[in-house]
């Protein structure tokens, strides 16, 4: 009865040893190939969630300004944002939607000095075709529309909510999605009447959605700062990075998606 | 027919499990049970007793508790004949028919929930001719959230029903049958309260499942407090701007699901 | 009264069977394990749909395949008795007994009260509360009998009552459910591999072989002139066959030759020996019996204060001699012997 023990434990060390070769190759791949001037390697962007598509272009622009490095990208909430990297997300550039979510990085010296680099404003955003004959913030007060908003504690949520404060209107929403991109996909679907979200997105909606412009002024405006992680592992390529994107070249980029100037 | 005791050198070593099970089965203990002692430990206690009585929490709390009850009991008005079907009858396609309703438990809950915008949105197969007909949406809605609790959860119930009722022996069947029971009187009370004990994992399964739902009800019902905002979607967004509820709030739903899980399952004993 | 030509056929077995079953009697189907019976009876409860034949109970067509009929079990007035009794588990004795007459609509209190009458008549007051797994055996099945005709069938079957239970338990509920059967006034259908059973139970026994009917008739008869070894076998008779070559000679097919008193009633008989009709000797014996063959002890077996005696030779048969003779004769295995049997005692009829 001596090899029934060892049966079990043989398969336990495989199982143990197949999991651990195959962490361990994650991460960057030193690449081969010039060793001239310029940042190498991968770096790793954390950016919020209404840069999806603008910072896909950018990152593209990048690379081809830097042909050794490769951009990684990562689209969250900026309140996510700023937990992973307090939590020690292996972040090179973080890039959010919320000055007050980048001072609370700063705060915790978890990031080097920021950086706005793009404006954003808040639009109303209706299906293709405006079902519901939505005209301004007005119509999202009333009950019998379906109405979206971002969540509190999402920078576009924050924003909504003093914008329509400054025009004294009081919300009816359906829901409050965590996330602006969610809450896009459903005036998209069709699934909302109207929601606010920012003017990129509804670019970015294409012919799916419409937008509405909303007096904005200083209430209505996010500005975007950008800023490398402390203790990133590449730091050299985080800041071309961020050089890159506060550049004429990187905000045409982003202009062409909606952003406005820092 | 006697049976000689054991010699109790003998009944001892019985007791005791492989050696080489042990330290992998105090891998997984403590691989699972982390987690919940870190979350305690970062528990702000003082705080607690009035975090718990803030509306966002009691009226996750309460939506939680209703959409999960009501889910479950969908799930058992119509997961159970499902289940007798999967475990009695002889249609063809049998196994197709299984994959299907057991399609939800490998689908990620978003899928599930975009699937069900598309099935029972306003625009979708079924919810826009309900909204034309009737002006009724389930999107946005406490039956959005429990239809979206009710996909999810209701596999689960299915294939633990299913497997109790091949355990009952059909012979108990064909003897109430000569007894003069009459189809539905022998699933009354013969095939049914055998597989009882199954029925109630079943549900229990059921309501823990549809309790710690996400995914399909932040995409499909959205996510409105008081409304729509259940236990974890009220978590998901405390975390972003409330970390102290959002524990609290993590933590009272650990403590209703030990409250379910742990006296339901040890009270139901095997038949 | 039950009509039933039964016809089925499974993978391994054909089964086809004529049988009737007259009110008040008790008719038993006796044959060895895989003959058919427990299919028959689940044929005639509805519980398996015949392929061919006909079933009629008090002359209401239960299941007639070429008509395209088929009654339901649970419309049948059947009644069962299963060998493993069945009882509900999660049931008590007194509502598994209540259980036919609710599932026919009776009143809950109405059905108890008179499942505790059929307890009592069962002597199982006491148990009428209990589990069925805290039941010995004889109580769990007197309860399934119970159960079975507290629903008043036309037609009760048993399948294999007693097999479950160990001999002691056995003797006893035999005698009971003897008595508790003469009570009911339906026919009663018993299956059982058992000769004892059949033979102290039924009326009339029907022997069912690999899906055949080899023999039909009273215990008496059938154990009086076995048609089959089986037959012989179960009531202790030796049974020889062989070939007639003369007017009472028979030559048979083991190569042994027996002269009969009476003239042989056909070519191919059957040669019926009773054991005790069998001497030994330990020379070849003069006078009288004129069928003498040597033999050699096969096996010697005691059965109390009877010895039965094994044979193998020219005749195959097994004596039965008492205990003195064992040890006059110095009979062990291997021993050689001579056999002698008188004319009178052989008894022949037609294969």
């Amino acid at each position: 009865m001596t090899t029934r023990p060892v049966r079990p434990l043989l398969a336990a060390v495989a199982v143990l040893g197949a999991l651990a070769a195959c962490g361990g190759s994650s991460g960057d791949a030193a690449p081969a190939g010039d060793e001239g001037d310029g940042p190498e390697g991968a770096v790793t962007v954390f950016a919020a969630a209404s840069l999806t598509d603008a910072f896909a272009d950018v990152a593209a622009a990048f690379e081809d300004e830097h042909p050794g490095v490769t951009v990684e990208l990562s689209f969250a909430g900026s309140p996510s944002l700023r937990e992973q990297v307090l939590e020690g997300a292996p972040a090179d550039v973080v890039a959010t939607a919320d000055e007050g979510v980048m001072a609370d990085l700063v705060d915790e010296g978890a990031v080097g000095e920021p950086v706005v680099f793009a404006t954003n404003r808040l639009q109303l955003a209706v299906p293709a075709g405006n079902p519901a004959d939505v005209t301004g913030l007005d119509d999202l007060a009333r009950d019998e529309l379906l109405v979206g908003l971002c969540a509190e504690g999402v920078p576009c949520g924050e924003l909504a909510r003093r914008v329509l404060a400054d025009a004294g209107v009081t919300p009816a929403p359906d829901t409050e999605e965590p996330d602006v991109r969610a809450l896009l996909a459903k005036i998209e679907a069709g699934e909302l009447d109207a929601g606010l979200v920012y003017a990129t997105d509804v670019q970015a909606a294409g012919g799916a959605a419409e937008g509405i412009d909303v007096p904005a002024g200083e209430a209505g405006t996010t500005r975007y700062p950008i800023a490398t992680v402390a203790g990133a592992p590449h730091p050299d390529a985080a800041a071309a990075f961020v050089a890159f994107v506060a550049s004429p070249a990187g905000r045409d980029v982003l202009a062409g998606h909606g952003f406005g100037p820092p | 027919m006697s049976r000689a005791a054991p010699r109790p050198g003998r009944r001892a070593a019985r007791a005791r499990p492989p050696w080489a099970l042990v330290p992998l089965a105090a891998l997984a203990v403590g691989f699972l049970v982390l987690p919940l002692v870190a979350l305690l430990q970062r528990a702000p206690w003082s705080d607690l007793a009035e975090l718990v009585r803030r509306p966002i929490v009691t009226d996750a709390l309460r939506l939680s508790l209703v959409s999960a009850a009501a889910a479950t009991g969908l799930s058992l008005l119509c997961g159970v004949p499902l289940a007798w079907v999967l475990a009695r009858s002889r249609l063809p396609g049998l196994s197709v028919l299984r994959a299907l309703a057991t399609l939800p438990v490998v689908l990620p809950p978003v899928v599930g929930g975009a699937a069900l915008l598309f099935a029972f949105g306003r625009r979708g197969l079924v919810g826009e001719p309900l909204e034309d007909a009737t002006g009724f949406v389930l999107p946005f809605t406490i039956w959005g959230v429990i239809a979206a609790n009710t996909f999810v959860a209701l596999p689960f119930l299915v294939l633990t029903v299913e497997s109790g009722l091949r355990a009952v022996d059909t012979r108990y069947e064909e003897a109430a049958a000569t007894l003069g029971a009459g189809r539905w009187t022998v699933l009354r009370r013969v095939t049914l309260p055998q597989a009882a004990p199954s029925i109630v994992a079943g549900a229990v399964l059921c309501f823990a499942r549809a309790l710690g739902e996400f995914g399909a009800t932040v995409t499909f019902a959205g996510n409105l407090q008081g409304r729509t905002q259940t236990m974890p979607l009220a978590v998901f967004v405390a975390l972003e701007s409330d970390r102290e509820a959002a524990i609290a709030l993590s933590l009272v739903l650990v403590a209703v699901s030990l409250a379910v899980l742990v006296p339901l399952r040890d009270r139901w004993p095997r038949a | 009264m039950l009509r039933a030509e039964v016809d089925v056929r499974l993978p391994d077995l054909h089964l086809q069977l004529d049988l009737r079953v007259d009110d008040g009697e008790v008719v038993a189907l006796l044959g060895p394990n895989g003959a058919g019976k427990t299919t028959a009876l689940r044929a005639i409860a509805g519980l398996r749909p015949l392929d061919a034949g006909r079933i009629e109970l008090d002359g209401r067509v239960l299941d007639e395949p070429a008509a395209g009929t088929f009654v339901p079990p649970e419309q049948r007035s059947v009644g069962v008795v299963f060998q493993d009794h069945l009882l509900f588990p999660h049931l008590t004795a007194l509502e598994n007994v209540a259980f036919g007459l609710r599932a026919r609509g009776v009143r809950r209190r109405e059905a108890r009260a008179a499942a505790q009458a059929w307890l009592d008549r069962m002597g199982l007051a006491d148990v009428a509360g209990a589990r069925p797994r805290t039941l010995s055996g004889g109580e769990a099945q007197r309860v399934a009998l119970a159960r079975a005709l507290a629903v008043e069938p036309r037609l009760l079957l048993l399948d294999e009552p007693l097999a479950a239970l160990d001999a002691g338990t056995r003797v006893r509920v035999r005698a009971d459910l003897r008595r508790h059967l003469a009570a009911f006034p339906g026919g009663r259908l018993l299956v059982t591999h058992d000769p004892l059973d059949a033979i102290v139970l039924a009326d009339r026994l029907v022997i069912l072989e690999r899906g055949r009917v080899t023999q039909t008739g009273t215990p008496a008869e059938v154990t009086a002139r076995p048609a089959s070894r089986y037959v012989a076998q179960l009531v202790g008779i030796n049974l020889l066959f062989g070939t007639a070559a003369g007017e009472r000679t028979v030559r048979l097919d083991t190569g042994g030759e027996l002269t009969l008193a009476d003239a042989l009633p056909a070519a191919e008989v059957a040669i019926a020996l009773r054991p005790q009709a069998i001497a030994l000797h330990t020379h070849r014996p003069d006078g009288s019996p004129r069928n003498a063959w040597p033999a050699v002890v096969a096996d010697v077996e005691v059965d109390r204060d009877r010895v039965r005696v094994s044979l193998e030779g020219p005749v195959h048969a097994t004596a039965e001699v008492t205990p003195a003779a064992v040890a006059e004769l110095d009979l062990v295995p291997g021993a050689r012997v001579w056999a002698s049997a008188k004319a009178v005692d052989l008894v022949a009829y037609p294969r």
